[in-house]
């Protein structure tokens, strides 16, 4: 029935439709010079700087460097982040002597550290890394523990009851029941990833798309510029979309639609 | 017969951390349970029944006083008592085959085995088809018959149950009871069920135990001389009313007495 | 309390004891690092290798190196306090200028369908965006000056506001909203007295978001310009290796942001706490 398959999707329709009259209007503005097109740039021009760089060995070297730094510095982050929540969750007087760290580092936003990773490490790739890891790691850290402290009682009870070794509970009960909230620290923790390869690229750098970014805005080429952000506003979408439909495989024991 | 379940002058105190001071909920609790005896523990709320429970399956440590199963003395969870918890407590994140395995996984059966005998216990109480459901699935009543089943499929010596149709609506809780007996006819088992209805303690049990409040003490055992197989009029027979005014008054005193102080 | 033995005092305050002691470890493991103690210590064990246990402290600094600075900048020259006060004054127009502009737009959104299917696709890009990558654009657009630096904060801060803000609409309770229109309550009427003081908790901890996001607004929107400011303090601190003043930047930071969450959760808790937060809770 098409009036109620209209109906169904009136949510993404009216959102494209948004979406299509901004690029429609923004196109509109710099063909008609209601503003400058070097500040504003237009849509048309974006797609030809994308389908150029497309071509362009430099290009791929940059987003090479860029998906490098986040890939390994993000692993890096799960790698140590889960471990360590769950260590600081399960064991109270491990919580007491690291939730200090914790806090302050979370207080503060990772990428004032870049000065000193840069002076560390240099301005290459491993600068960068650092930064993402630190960037990621602390909302993961903080999940993973809240995700193991909310765990019921009632659950560790019945393990006991029937007897269950402390490796048994463990695998049956607290990382069952800590993915979800895992899982919320990953999606935050991706957004912060992302954040530490801008923010490290854009400090100090030879080479990444972050820097691209701001090459081209010093040679005031707004066309790359806005390629380099949306390049960012695509990757930000894919991981975030790979996470979610991870997080559904290990949630189908949830009622539909519950809210956490 | 020889006593399949003896608590002897079970006692438990708490220390209280801000104050320090102590504070006992069990006091010298002594009752001894037969082979296939159904035994029902009632009494005002707050008397420590269920935590009488947790002290015979061994999740807390009496502070003196010992429980004894077939005359060897007990201090931790072991398969040959398993709990019915009041709050189903079903692993959400485990189908109800899955959850009904558990204990069997957890004292190392292999899996395909534990899925075997699992199901046995799902068919009899009633789920056949709902084996690969998630808990969020079932209706409280259905998910009281997996946590039941996830017990008796350890195949315990003795069924400890908590309360286990408190949160059932009244219609399901009867229909329960009956079902209840059916499976406990079938099964064999020596059960000890704590409840704070009294007409849940007669119909089901054949022995009902009547505890005090704070500290909980044993005030008196009654005897309910109903033969059995039993059905949902028993609850209209004046030998049922009787017995159910008996224990009301009982506790009746004590809630009273509570209530004054 | 003479009825309790160190035994039990120690029992209940065991947090604060290891809390305590982990974090004066770190203190005098890393002046040891910063001073050579440790390569003095170990050199009887490790013999040469030991070397590599004494750094600089152009790299690490030291915590004595950094409470003097502090001592210094704040007290004895005062030279930070201009930098403090530039980066204070781009938080609060910034921060200020998204709660204007997201809380409103966030409520509407949430209470009028249609425009949240407008507002979504545009809100959901700009979340999966580092908005930080926008900062050359900025620049291009409207120069390194003071109000680069509150735009880029305010892109930052606006989004957990709006989306805190519309979530916070979605969650009032639809028997509420029912009681107020069958008493005929209007439009306005019913903002005021039900959707307002409902979603209040959930605007609060929106801003808590919005803050943490904003100190990363300042820091690196005063990557570029050279003027004054926390986060120009600390980057010109660092490339002249002036390690010992990058801390103390750091520190004041680490400080404020605890500061400002502390306050907000407790204006939160004053109304009414029991609200999860939209989004993170960090």
């Amino acid at each position: 029935m098409p009036g109620n398959a209209l109906q169904r999707y009136t949510p993404q329709l009216v959102g494209a439709a948004a979406l299509l009259g901004f690029v429609g209007f923004w196109e509109a503005a710099a063909a008609y010079k209601l503003a400058d097109p070097m500040f504003i740039s237009s849509p048309s021009r974006i797609a030809t700087v994308a389908a150029e760089m497309w071509e362009d060995p430099d290009f791929w070297r940059d987003v090479k460097v860029s998906s490098t730094e986040f890939i390994w510095g993000y692993l890096a982050a799960i790698a140590v982040g889960i471990p360590l929540g769950l260590v600081i969750g399960w064991y109270k007087r491990a919580q007491y002597a690291l939730g200090p760290f914790i806090d302050v580092l979370n207080a503060v936003p990772r990428v004032t550290f870049m000065p000193i990773m840069v002076l560390w490490f240099g301005i290459g790739i491993w600068s960068k890394f650092a930064v993402v890891f630190l960037g990621a790691v602390i909302p993961i850290i903080l999940s993973t523990y809240s995700g193991v402290r909310t765990n019921e009682a009632r659950y560790l009870r019945v393990a006991k009851s029937f007897g269950a070794s402390q490796m048994k509970t463990f695998t049956s009960i607290i990382l069952p029941g800590t993915a979800p909230y895992i899982f919320t620290g990953l999606k935050y923790a991706s957004g912060r990833a992302l954040l530490g390869v801008v923010v490290g690229e854009l400090y100090a750098a030879t080479a990444g798309v972050g820097h691209m970014i701001a090459q081209a805005g010093n040679a005031f080429e707004t066309d790359r510029v806005f390629f380099g952000v949306l390049l960012f506003t695509f990757t930000g979408l894919v991981v975030t979309s790979i996470l979610a439909r991870m997080e559904k495989r290990f949630d189908r024991w949830r009622p539909e639609g519950a809210v956490r | 017969m020889n006593p399949k379940l003896v608590a002897r002058d079970v006692c438990l105190e708490y220390r209280q951390p801000r104050t320090g001071d102590r504070l006992l909920a069990l006091d010298r609790i002594s009752l001894s349970i037969n082979e296939g005896e159904f035994v029902s523990i009632v009494g005002p709320s707050g008397c420590g029944k269920t935590t009488f429970l947790s002290v015979v399956d061994g999740l807390l440590p009496a502070t003196s006083g010992e429980i004894i199963v077939d005359g060897l003395s007990v201090n931790k969870p072991g398969p040959d008592r398993a709990v019915v918890f009041q709050d189903a407590s079903l692993l959400p994140w485990r189908t109800v085959l899955k959850n009904v395995c558990y204990g069997l996984e957890c004292i190392g059966v292999r899996a395909s085995e534990a899925q075997e005998r699992a199901m046995r216990f799902v068919q009899m109480v009633g789920l056949d088809g709902f084996e690969n459901s998630y808990p969020y699935e079932l209706s409280g009543g259905m998910q009281q018959r997996v946590n039941l089943a996830r017990a008796l499929v350890m195949d315990p010596k003795i069924l400890l149950m908590d309360e286990p149709f408190a949160a059932l609506d009244a219609q399901t809780r009867e229909y329960m009871q009956e079902e209840l007996l059916r499976i406990w006819e079938q099964a064999n088992k020596t059960v000890l069920f704590i409840t704070h209805q009294i007409d849940e303690a007669i119909f089901l049990s054949d022995r009902v135990i009547v505890f005090s409040a704070r500290p909980g003490r044993v005030r008196e055992h009654v005897t309910v001389d109903i033969e059995r197989p039993r059905s949902l009029k028993l609850k209209r027979d004046p030998r049922f009313h009787a017995l159910e005014d008996r224990i009301w008054s009982l506790i009746h005193d004590d809630a009273l007495a509570q209530a004054r102080s | 309390m003479s009825g309790r033995s160190i035994a039990d005092i120690c029992r209940d305050n065991e947090r604060l004891i290891i809390g305590a002691s982990a974090f004066a470890a770190f203190l005098v493991l890393w002046e040891g690092f910063s001073r050579g103690w440790w390569a003095t210590l170990f050199t009887p064990l490790l013999g040469e290798g030991a070397r590599a246990l004494a750094i600089k402290p152009i790299f690490i600094s030291s915590p004595t190196g950094v409470a003097q600075q502090a001592w210094t900048m704040f007290a004895v020259t005062g030279e930070i306090w201009p930098h403090i006060a530039q980066s204070g004054g781009q938080l609060i127009v910034g921060l200020g200028a998204a709660i204007l502009i997201g809380v409103p737009l966030g409520l509407a959104a949430g209470r009028y369908r249609t425009f949240s299917y407008i507002l979504d696709p545009f809100l959901s890009a700009l979340n999966a965006t580092p908005q930080v990558a926008f900062l050359p654009l900025f620049v291009m657009w409207i120069g390194t000056g003071f109000w680069m630096r509150v735009l880029i904060i305010f892109l930052l801060a606006v989004i957990p506001i709006t989306m805190n803000a519309l979530a916070a609409v979605r969650t009032v309770d639809p028997r509420l909203l029912k009681v107020a229109s069958s008493f005929g309550a209007s439009e306005l009427h019913t903002f005021r007295t039900i959707i307002a003081p409902s979603a209040l908790p959930f605007i609060l901890s929106g801003m808590r978001l919005a803050v943490g996001r904003s100190m990363i607004g300042i820091v690196v929107a005063e990557l570029y310009g050279s003027a004054t400011g926390i986060g120009i303090m600390i980057n010109m601190a660092g490339s002249s290796f002036d390690t010992d003043k990058v801390f103390v930047g750091v520190l004041v930071i680490v400080i404020a942001g605890l500061l400002m969450s502390e306050a907000l959760r407790a204006i939160e808790r004053r109304y009414d706490g029991w609200r999860p937060a939209i989004g993170d809770n960090y």
